[in-house]
């Protein structure tokens, strides 16, 4: 036997010797698998620590050796630590082994006896294993120093200021006319009560100025190629049917336009706007958008009433669209969250009972440039209401819909609560499950809203119903409710009822996700990387994602995420090249039959078909080392680095060098 | 022709007598076979349950189990007896401690139970398995300008199973249409009747009947179509009394939905138990194929 392995065990205070006998461990470690090459075997309190690494590299150097077992918690944890180790001591770091004895055994189980043996047992597989390691080298590759953003809301407004502020090329891309997003369409923002627009606007045209940013509104990404500092991203450019050279973004063809549109989208379905149309006066860019679908031209065949009245000639109703590829080394997904459809509660009565609004309409009604010219007003469009009931939690914290809170709306309602008090004076009902506000000032807000004389009662809202039982119930929307503090049911009577629909993912995350090559929760949420130590990456290298694509929050901790992501994608730009793992799969191309199944199996994109040679080969940079593929392959011909099946097989004899029985490890529950 | 081990239930053969004798005449014109159950048992009702648990289940199981023997879909006409069953056949096959003790007692009948047998509520059988499409070719005598307020009541949509949104149901509706009638929509059809609420607060359970009706009222409804005895009973029989407490003057028909198919089948009211109401369905008449063709000549 020509390697030189040193098995390392590790006590992790009492994580693992609690359970598993380490020492015996590693003595036996040291006797019984000397002959598969263990020159030394020793066990120590924490492994990870410096004194821990340094035993090591200690032992490499006078023990000369040429592989090591490090058996302690799982490779998620310390893989990197080990390998450093190693390589601190000339020892190419892919010859270190780390197997796992604390989540596979000392966490799982109870019994001391049988936990040590299947210690031995792992360990045991890992010598076996760690004999057949290469040396392998990092790839690297270099950094193009641009950015995609994806998405114009606060949290991809704010990812590419700081990118393009850095010094760096971003091109922001928004489905929509103009950035801005939720953001945008909202009054005030809480607990400060600053106008929205006001706050936001300034940012808008930030990134409409900046020289570094290359704004693509009205366009939506359609495919990505490549890898991490190499992406070839093809954006589409829906037409505008506006000459953006031309255009002075005056507005005389919107004036003149004489066909009136539903806002479904900006107004949220309470304005007009025309065919032609910027979806709100601030908007960026300044030019304007011809909806083909309700556009009289395109229907009819005639009118171009805009066209006539254009003073630069802007209007071209031969537009098409346009595609664009795009070099980029990193990608934020900033792309937002759908509002929940309060449809879906019947109960409630939003679309079929006039005076229930969603928060999103209730947004519009009380912004000054919103269709009732910031006047809370019914459906009507002229009565103010006396009473209004504010329902939390509409989808949210309902199993029956969405299981997670939606995190803004108690704060939201709140803030609806004294806006309704400020300019109607009318008596506000907030019914809620719970009252959360948890950050920075929002607390304080919350106790100024119960000095105001706002009404809360505890309880999940019933039904809403024009069905009276009591002649003052007539003509008025009752909320059935149980008052869970009184315990009794209670028949509220009011003139209007806002619904506090929550955040849902985007109803295309999942297509999206795909697209760049990421994970969705359960949720539709884009996944991070790490739910606490690294919330903006995500498990593809260069994506990353901010705002609430990752996840339901308010405008503070989305500006927070598109900070974090741009820095982020500003270190990897500063390191000029990144290194990639090495634990990669390749194809054997004589034995490769050219069937395909790996092509469309892969989740990173990673492999490409030869037409010419019928064989697939898989690209390195981006390879991400799943396995999927070697696993697949009929003809054998992928072998993953790192997990050849020779490693595999080895490790499976090594397990199975214990004769351990049944009896002898019991399955805890 | 399709079976099913049909359960009648005590109402049907009193107060809901023409829901059972409609139900036969619209099976029987649209190919339906409703094979009554042997020597069958009252289900329980809403009153047993509160009483005795284990002795009301046990009561409805021995339903299931004859109609088990069968091999045939359980047929309830009463949302309240459908209910019962359901939530019977159901625990049977989840609990087996529960199924221990009942079969215990049905062993004194020579019987036992498995929790097989499918429940199904007559309405769904012929919406789910005769199908809209059939009955629209069926109706000879569509019931066109009739404007029915569809009342679910609550039972029937406690069991969660083939309605497609409890809190907003739609089949009855298409029901309706099917027959050429024009389903109103208003906010109380799946509201509680008071059940057998009558009996302990007369005041409160008239009280429940007034907002029903006044919003069947409200939306202009001709008839109210419902699904259930009880429901029939306490939104017709009751009407009296609750114009008698409220100084209200309701008088709308109520009529089993069989009825109303009946009607579109080209059946003849009579047959059909229309005019044995306390509040005069005389107006339904005019809809009758006969009458309307006599209004013709």
């Amino acid at each position: 036997m020509s390697e030189r392995i040193g098995v390392y065990v590790c006590h992790c205070g009492t994580n693992i010797a609690g359970i598993v006998d380490v020492a015996d461990v590693s003595k036996w470690a040291g006797e019984k698998l000397a002959d598969k090459g263990v020159v030394i075997s020793r066990d120590y309190k924490f492994m990870c620590s410096s004194l821990g690494q340094e035993l090591i590299q200690k032992d490499i150097k006078e023990q000369k050796l040429t592989r090591v077992v490090v058996a302690a918690c799982s490779p998620h944890l310390h893989e990197k630590t080990f390998r450093n180790a190693c390589k601190g001591a000339d020892l190419n770091p892919y010859l270190c082994e780390l197997v796992s004895i604390r989540e596979q055994d000392s966490w799982v189980h109870t019994d001391k006896a049988a936990a040590t043996a299947k210690a031995k047992a792992i360990t045991s597989g890992g010598v076996a294993r760690v004999i057949h390691h290469e040396a392998l080298e990092p790839l690297r590759v270099p950094i193009h120093p641009a950015t995609l953003v994806v998405g114009g809301g606060i949290a991809g407004i704010q990812a590419a200021l700081e990118i393009a502020d850095a010094g760096f090329r971003v091109y922001l891309v928004e489905r929509e006319p103009s950035i801005g997003g939720h953001m945008a369409q909202f009054d005030k923002t809480f607990p400060t009560l600053d106008c929205s627009a006001c706050i936001l606007t300034p940012k808008m045209v930030d990134v409409g100025n900046h020289p570094n940013i290359t704004l693509l509104t009205w366009s939506e990404v359609q495919k990505v190629d490549g890898y991490v500092g190499n992406f070839a991203v093809t954006i589409k450019k829906k037409p505008r049917y506006i000459k953006t050279e031309d255009c002075n973004g005056c507005g005389i063809c919107w004036e003149k336009c004489p066909k009136k549109v539903v806002d479904n989208v900006f107004e949220a379905g309470m304005g007009n706007r025309k065919a032609v149309y910027v979806p709100f006066p601030q908007a960026v860019p300044k030019y304007p958008v011809i909806d083909d679908v309700n556009c009289t031209y395109y229907l009819k065949g005639t009118c171009k009433a805009c066209e006539k009245f254009c003073p630069t000639n802007a209007i071209d109703f031969n537009q098409k669209a346009e595609e664009i590829t795009v070099e980029v080394g990193n990608i934020i997904l900033a792309t937002g969250y759908d509002l929940f459809d309060a449809r879906r509660i019947p109960q409630y009565g939003y679309g079929k009972l006039a005076n229930v609004f969603t928060n999103l309409e209730f947004e519009r009604i009380c912004n000054a440039a919103g269709p009732t010219g910031g006047n809370i007003v019914l459906r009507d469009g002229k009565t103010a209401p006396k009473t209004v009931g504010i329902v939390h939690c509409v989808g949210s914290r309902d199993k029956n819909y969405n299981a997670y809170c939606s995190a803004i709306c108690c704060m939201q309602s709140l803030k609806f609560a004294h806006l309704v008090r400020e300019r109607t004076g009318a008596e506000v009902y907030n019914f809620y499950i719970d009252i959360r506000t948890p950050s920075k000032g929002y607390e304080e807000f919350y106790q100024r809203l119960l000095e105001e004389g706002t009404r809360f009662v505890r309880g999940k809202v019933a039904e809403v119903t024009n069905v009276a039982r009591v002649p003052e119930e007539e003509g008025k929307l009752i909320i059935q409710v149980e008052d869970t503090l009184i315990s009794k049911q209670r028949r509220i009577p009011v003139d209007m009822v806002i619904l506090s629909s929550g955040m849902q993912a985007r109803h295309d995350s999942k297509d999206v996700a795909k697209l760049f090559g990421i994970s969705c929760s359960a949720d539709d949420w884009y996944i991070e990387r790490h739910p606490k130590l690294d919330p903006v990456a995500t498990m593809t290298d260069g994506i990353y994602i901010a705002g609430c694509a990752q996840g339901p929050k308010d405008i503070p901790a989305s500006v927070v995420q598109g900070a974090a992501a741009a820095a982020r994608v500003l270190g990897k730009i500063q390191q000029k090249e990144i290194s990639l793992e090495p634990i990669r799969a390749t194809v054997n191309e004589e034995h490769c039959s050219g069937c395909r199944i790996c092509n469309d199996l892969c989740p990173f994109n990673a492999i490409l078909f030869h037409e010419e040679t019928k064989v697939s080969e898989v690209n390195p940079a981006l390879c991400q080392g799943c396995g999927t593929c070697v696993a697949a392959c009929p003809a054998g011909a992928i072998s993953g680095t790192g997990f050849s099946n020779e490693q595999i097989l080895s490790q499976i004899d090594g397990l199975l060098l214990l004769n351990i029985s049944h009896a002898a490890v019991p399955v805890d529950n | 022709m399709k079976q099913y081990a049909y359960y009648p239930g005590c109402s049907l053969e009193s107060l809901g007598k023409s829901y059972h004798i409609s139900a036969m005449e619209v099976s029987g014109a649209l190919g339906v076979e409703l094979k009554e159950i042997e020597d069958w048992n009252c289900c329980g009702a809403t009153a047993y349950f509160p009483v005795d648990e284990l002795l009301a289940y046990t009561l409805t199981a021995r339903n299931l189990a004859k109609a088990e023997k069968t091999g045939l879909d359980f047929v309830a006409p009463c949302s309240a007896c459908y209910k019962n069953a359901y939530f019977t056949n159901s625990y049977l096959q989840k609990d087996a401690d529960l199924a221990e003790h009942i079969n215990y007692a049905l062993e004194a009948d020579n019987l036992h139970v498995y929790g097989t047998s499918k429940v199904r509520h007559l309405i769904e059988v012929f919406i789910n398995d005769v199908g809209l499409e059939e009955i629209k070719n069926k109706v000879s005598n569509p019931l066109k300008g009739l404007r029915v307020a569809p009342y679910y009541g609550c039972q029937i949509l406690r069991p969660r199973k083939d309605h497609e949104d409890v809190e907003n149901p739609q089949y009855f509706e298409g029901l309706l249409s099917t027959i050429g009638a024009e389903p109103i929509e208003y906010a109380s059809k799946t509201r509680c009747c008071g059940g057998s609420l009558i009996v302990t607060n007369r005041k409160a359970a008239l009280d429940m009947v007034r907002i029903l009706l006044q919003d069947a009222v409200n939306h202009n409804a001709d008839v109210i179509a419902t699904t259930c005895p009880m429901c029939n009973v306490n939104l017709e029989v009751y009407q009296v009394q609750v114009n008698r407490e409220f100084g209200t003057h309701y008088s709308i028909p109520v009529m089993y939905f069989t009825q109303l198919m009946g009607l579109a089948l080209g059946i003849v009211p009579g047959h059909l138990g229309i005019g044995k109401e306390q509040v005069s369905g005389a107006s339904m008449l005019a809809f009758a194929q006969n009458t309307k063709q006599e209004r013709n000549l």
